[in-house]
């Protein structure tokens, strides 16, 4: 559910990109301002939102708190950017913000024409489909001859097309320019089916008065993996928040989580032994302490954990892990090991 | 010389009659204004059954029906809730300061007290030290109000990026009005000018920022003006956009300006160079004075324009109040079906308290400076 303005529009600041900026080394500055500089939305239910307090919280939001705790030790070493999606990229480029963690799409295009990097997916979105319970209805090859609200001048109008012609099925698109239009129209029971990612099904979900009247359909129809963005050219720094994401998956598989990773410590396990610094070099090696995972577990938790307060199950959204699942549980959030 | 006093002559006016008993009351004013002619009455019976079918679901809406207070969305998932007032209370503080810190909250509260203490004798004709107060006002306050919202002197800093909400929002609109207005009158006498450079110059720069969307300029300001600037140079981006808006407001208000000069005639210049005024001296003490009371709409129009384009420096990522309204949307824990519906009729509300108390204050200003101009 991209528009198709967005990458032109950051192509256009690339020419800026050529003669940019930021020096190569990330860390020494954020070491020097002593917080880390993250971009994230102006506002995305369960990715960044402000509580009540007005305190960003969220998947995203968690992120960038890793990643301080892995330079600080100190979770709460981040200033926000929130950024509009056509200023997310300039800001990166221009070094505004040090990443971006902003339910950016990992696309070819963006990650080798922008001067960006993507440094792993933090959440494996796509497009699915919401129906009322009522319909009686447990999968998208049922939706023949359904109506299907959707927003016009998106990729998701394009995927919608391909999914029911791929699969031989017809369907009346009810088109709308905006998104909340669209929303009403569902609400107002002007369609039967209602499409666009799957987070976000979730965030309209919880607007209706009876969330549980409606139901997000298991099919996912297109790819569309959200993850964290730095600047291309500094290896280190790529590394660094690469390695963040890595550890959080590598946590959440040896069972490490905040309330336990003290004791952990004392584990006999060569794995866990690994990635909590006890034995090798591999946080020095990135340009941290080698406490480094010990520092982002105490400080945001593990993955599973990030997901479940955020968007999980435990939160108001209650998305499934599905995809985001580990791979050991027949997900697709896989981490090279650390070692 | 004595007047002579004559006995059935009254020394004194009699005192008015009441008017005749038709003419009085309840009754006579509903002939008179509500059901005068047939048409009239037809109209008044169909405005009064309109209101009758549309104002009580809004008011249960609002009052009767209101979820006044909770912890979270489920208090307002009731069904057949009312505004959820409770969301509005949870984030309050959010909505009038941003995310400025709580225990730093009183240097807002100080400012907008001091505003309010400054203004309220300046607006008022009777008070006097205007002048001392205007000069307390025009340059006392802005720095002072800088170093208590910003930091320094001993206070720590608050950097813009955590300001937010109501408080955005007035430093944005009084920015730009304050600084729109001196601007706009040396735009407009500069487009007036007989000086080719001054005029050009004039001409370009009123034509220029009128003939580009504001979303742009907020737009270049935020998104093209970073790649051009050496790294490190990051200046803020609130700053950014003040600049922009007022730039842009003084292009308009120069036009409106330029309007109420063309409409002094001519003997006023003659007059004025006759009587061996300059040309600063005779703009000050005749023409400005003329032509700006004759534009106080059209200055106010903009103002109030102006107050209300604030909500565009949300697509820079500057949380206004409407901005940090429809950011809280995004809250979880907040989402419900009417929970988008109440933030925005309280941002509209509040919109509302300062645009109409500006129109009216300019309306009582008209009033006042009305020296027999008004076409009535």
């Amino acid at each position: 559910m991209k528009t198709y303005l967005t990458p032109a529009l950051a192509g256009a600041a690339i020419l800026a990109a050529g003669m940019s900026v930021a020096g190569a080394a990330t860390l020494d500055d954020v070491k020097a301002k002593g917080f880390l500089q993250c971009g994230v939305s102006t506002g995305l239910a369960g990715f960044s939102n402000p509580d009540d307090a007005g305190e960003w919280t969220g998947l995203d939001v968690d992120y960038c708190r890793a990643i301080a705790a892995a330079i600080f030790n100190d979770p709460k070493a981040v200033k926000f950017s929130a950024l509009s999606a056509k200023e997310r990229f300039t800001a990166l480029q221009s070094g505004e913000i040090d990443v971006l963690v902003r339910n950016s799409t990992w696309t070819m295009s963006r990650d080798t024409q922008l001067g960006l990097a993507f440094a792993g997916v933090n959440y494996y979105d796509g497009q699915g489909f919401m129906v009322k319970k009522g319909l009686g209805v447990a999968s998208a090859k049922e939706l023949d001859g359904a109506s299907v609200c959707v927003q016009t001048g998106t990729t998701t109008e394009l995927n919608l097309s391909d999914y029911f012609k791929a699969n031989g099925l017809t369907y009346n698109p009810v088109v709308f320019e905006k998104l909340e239009e669209v929303n009403a129209a569902y609400d107002a029971g002007r369609c039967d089916v209602y499409t666009t990612d799957a987070s976000g099904l979730y965030a309209i979900r919880l607007t209706f008065s009876n969330p549980d009247e409606h139901v997000v359909l298991p099919e996912i129809i297109s790819k569309e993996p959200l993850g964290p963005v730095v600047r291309q050219g500094d290896g280190q720094w790529f590394n660094i928040v690469k390695w963040t994401h890595n550890a959080l998956l590598n946590a959440e598989e040896a069972g490490i989580t905040q309330a336990n990773v003290e004791e952990m410590k004392s584990s006999e396990n060569p794995d866990v032994k690994r990635l909590l610094g006890l034995d090798g070099g591999f946080g020095e090696s990135i340009g941290l302490s080698n406490d480094w995972v010990v520092n982002i577990v105490k400080g945001v938790g593990n993955y599973g954990e990030l997901f479940e307060r955020n968007v999980g199950t435990t939160s108001p959204l209650g998305i499934a892990r599905g995809q985001n699942a580990l791979w050991t549980d027949g997900g697709l959030q896989y981490a090279p090991p650390v070692r | 010389m004595a007047t002579p006093t004559i006995g059935y002559v009254s020394t004194q006016e009699l005192p008015a009659l009441p008017p005749p008993d038709a003419g009085r009351g309840a009754v006579a004013w509903l002939r008179t204004n509500l059901f005068a002619t047939p048409l009239n009455s037809a109209l008044t019976i169909a405005v009064g059954l309109l209101l009758a079918w549309a104002l009580p679901p809004i008011i249960n809406w609002l009052f009767f029906d209101a979820i006044w207070d909770g912890d979270s969305r489920e208090a307002c998932l009731v069904e057949g809730a009312g505004a959820c007032w409770a969301f509005v209370k949870a984030k309050f503080g959010q909505f009038i300061y941003g995310r400025y810190p709580l225990d730093q909250r009183w240097r807002v509260d100080l400012v907008f007290i001091m505003l309010v203490v400054g203004l309220v004798p300046l607006a008022m004709p009777k008070v006097p030290y205007k002048k001392q107060n205007a000069i307390l006002m025009l340059v006392v306050f802005p720095f002072v109000a800088y170093v208590l919202l910003y930091g320094g002197f001993g206070l720590p800093v608050v950097e813009t990026a955590l300001w937010g909400g109501l408080l955005v929002t007035l430093v944005v609109a009084i920015v730009g009005i304050v600084a729109s207005l001196p601007l706009g009158i040396l735009l407009a006498l500069g487009r007036q000018s007989k000086l080719p450079v001054i005029k050009t110059a004039s001409v370009v720069f009123i034509e220029f920022w009128r003939g580009v969307p504001l979303i742009t300029v907020l737009f270049m300001s935020s998104v093209m003006l970073p790649l051009f600037l050496p790294p490190g140079t990051n200046f803020d981006k609130l700053l950014r956009a003040l600049v922009g808006v007022a730039l842009f407001s003084s292009a308009y208000m120069a036009e409106v300006i330029r309007g109420g000069l063309q409409a002094i005639p001519k003997g006023q210049y003659e007059g004025a160079a006759a009587v061996g005024l300059g040309y600063w001296q005779s703009m000050r003490l005749i023409i400005l004075p003329q032509a700006l009371k004759i534009v106080i709409p059209g200055i106010v129009n903009t103002f109030i324009g102006l107050f209300k384009d604030t909500s565009l420096v949300l697509i820079i990522g500057i949380f206004d109040l409407l901005g940090i309204v429809q950011l809280n949307f995004t809250d979880p824990n907040w989402a419900s079906p009417v929970t988008p519906a109440t933030g925005f009729v309280f941002a509209a509300f509040v919109f509302w308290i300062f645009c109409f108390g500006m129109s009216r204050y300019s309306l009582y200003m008209e009033r006042r400076l009305e020296t027999g101009h008004k076409r009535r």
